[in-house]
């Protein structure tokens, strides 16, 4: 059996809206569209991601939030309604996916034999939370792939940033381990925003894009920085500046997936695919991939 | 919307959000002395004269402004996040759309951003789900669920106890308050056993027991103006800080006029788990004054980042 590896990583956020000004026929709210700019790059993502030949996409999700250890999906069906508990006028949308079980379960043992708490997650009851549901959608609006979906343990919360990335870069080694070890093809996501300020109040149409800009001009500078990085190859130096950035933006990398995924892809020093930026009810959210593929990678934007 | 107007409100319950004594009250002695207490309270609510439960829950964090459950049938299945292996817990609930439509309307007068949701399948959260099912299982009374925004802090929380007020008064109706809030939350980060289930520190404990000692005093006021105190003490800063005080006192009455009784107090996977139950009375107790203004109607940011630098 050939080596399984990680043919891209996806830094992929997941406000309802884009799903919401999208008019998927999974989703119940309509829109007259809206924020664009990132709704092209993931457009111009998802045609990226059908050129590549892969088996399964692995999400690691904050809204999954777990505080004791790291859970993982462990059956093989979910269908269900989702509904945004903060954006349920947006977001009512009716899924209907498939769960890798093997490479989770694969996943799960790679990360206890690393002294991780892991837990599997086979209540058939359990609704996926909009984080998966959102990025998985925009970046494979067809869902014929299988995913595998990580909860968000907390440890920013419990501990400190720092012990974040030193847990979750542990997380993410012994799921690029699994992931060789199994043979497959797998597209890592990491589903979050940059910088996580929100506006209290919603525009009367909130696709309104008027009235979209970002909360402040700090968090637009630490965004851009960050995306500068990620531009020039310097995967490790995002994650070294990572905890002064997300005290000083809220920032959702908090939950740990983008560290997550740089662990399991070793740190990239190639530049990372840019697809787009754009605020959303004022947070910042950039779509960008990592290809390790020399032939392959692009300079998008 | 009479100004002169008290409402009544009969009593209020604080109760954790943790879904043990609901689906596995056996597991333990503990989880079994939360089902009891719960259960003793669902007595007093039956037995009460009550129109409304209303219930602020710190589990359900929203955004934008302060969100009001309205849907009149609430209908779903509901699996935690962490404790999903305990089971599946079904719901029905019943709310009164009256007084939520209202409470909306209260809250925009006082300054507040506030919406109601009525949507099918929307995920009401654990803590809700946790004390509707064990305080009102058949629906007697219909309830009301309150949102507790991640980015309110103490002027907000208060106003919105106010509203509640208001509205309570408007429409002539005696209520329950349920807060559903952990006392410590810092949880066990492995899996445990449940028979071993203790509080997470000593700490922790010294601090609940103060807290319980307050509760027991009826003191809801001076717990109130501690909130900070207790969020930087004991409190994991999660998604929202330590309000629930603000919400109950600002509900109840910002006083110290109460008859408190705790009637468990045990270990939930770590945190500080209790139910209290504070009834009005007339006698009061404490000897401390405060000096945070009172707050009657919300201005929002004061634009300190606007005025630039001082000459």
């Amino acid at each position: 059996m050939a080596k399984g590896q990680i043919v891209a990583g996806c830094l992929a956020p997941h406000p309802p809206h884009l799903v919401y000004a999208d008019n998927p026929p999974q989703n119940e709210a309509y829109s007259e569209g809206g924020w664009e700019t990132l709704r092209w790059g993931y457009q111009r993502l998802a045609r990226k991601l059908k050129d590549i030949d892969y088996d399964a996409i692995v999400i690691f999700t904050p809204h999954w939030q777990t505080y004791i250890g790291t859970h993982f999906l462990g059956l093989p069906e979910f269908k269900s309604k989702s509904v945004d508990p903060v954006f349920p006028n947006l977001f009512r949308y009716n899924y209907d996916l498939q769960v890798d079980v093997e490479l989770s379960e694969a996943m799960r043992d790679a990360a206890s034999e690393e002294g991780i708490i892991t837990k599997m997650m086979t209540n058939p009851d359990f609704r996926v939370d909009y984080g998966t549901i959102t990025s998985c959608h925009l970046l494979n609006p067809e869902w014929d792939k299988p995913i595998v979906t990580i909860s968000s343990n907390r440890n920013t919360h419990y501990y400190s940033p720092e012990v974040m990335i030193e847990q979750a870069t542990a997380l993410g080694r012994a799921c690029a381990k699994a992931i060789e070890e199994s043979g497959k093809r797998v597209v890592l996501v990491a589903s979050h925003s940059l910088s996580h300020r929100h506006f209290v109040e919603e525009a009367p149409l909130p696709e309104d894009m008027s009235k979209e800009h970002i909360y402040n001009h700090s968090q637009y500078v630490w965004d851009m920085k960050i995306v500068e990085m990620m531009r020039e190859g310097k995967s490790r130096e995002v994650i070294d500046i990572m905890p002064e950035f997300t005290e000083q933006t809220i920032a959702e990398t908090e939950g740990g997936g983008l560290i997550w995924m740089l662990g399991a892809m070793g740190f990239p020093d190639f530049p990372a695919e840019i697809y787009g930026y754009q605020s959303v009810i004022g947070t910042g959210n950039v779509i960008a991939c990592w290809d390790p593929n020399d032939d392959t990678r692009e300079y998008v934007l | 919307m009479s100004e002169t107007n008290e409402p009544e409100i009969l009593f209020g319950i604080y109760c954790p959000p943790h879904p043990q004594p609901l689906l596995s009250p056996e597991a333990s002695e503990g989880y079994s002395n939360l089902r009891a207490a719960y259960d003793e309270c669902r007595k007093r609510i039956e037995e009460s004269e009550a129109d409304i439960i209303i219930v602020y829950s710190t589990t359900w964090p929203s955004i934008i402004g302060h969100q009001i459950q309205a849907l009149e049938k609430a209908v779903w299945t509901h699996v935690d996040d962490d404790f999903h292996y305990l089971g599946s817990m079904p719901y029905e609930f019943h709310m009164d759309t009256q007084f939520a439509h209202s409470m909306r309307e209260n809250c925009e007068k006082r300054g507040l951003e506030a919406r109601t949701v009525e949507y099918e399948g929307f995920p009401i959260d654990t803590g809700s789900v946790v004390a509707l099912q064990l305080l009102n299982p058949e629906n007697r009374i219909p309830t009301c669920i309150l949102s507790s925004n991640m980015y309110s802090n103490r002027s907000e929380t208060i106003v919105l106890g106010k509203a509640v007020r208001d509205t309570l008064a408007q429409q002539n109706k005696k209520a329950v308050v349920v807060v559903v809030s952990s006392l410590s939350n810092r949880m066990f980060t492995e899996h445990i056993d449940p028979k071993e289930d203790r509080i997470h520190s000593q700490k922790d404990d010294d601090w609940n027991r103060k807290i319980l000692e307050f509760f027991d005093d009826g003191r809801l006021e001076d717990l109130s103006q501690l909130s900070r105190d207790i969020h930087g003490q004991i409190r994991v800063q999660k998604v929202v800080a330590y309000k629930p005080a603000w919400w109950l006192a600002a509900t109840m009455g910002q006083h110290n006029n109460y008859d408190g009784e705790v009637l468990a107090y045990e270990a939930l996977h770590g945190s500080g788990g209790a139910v209290i139950t504070l009834t009005p009375s007339t006698g009061s107790v404490g000897d401390k004054e405060f000096d945070e203004d009172d707050v009657e109607f919300y201005r929002g940011d004061r634009n300190v980042l606007d005025k630039g630098m001082l000459e």
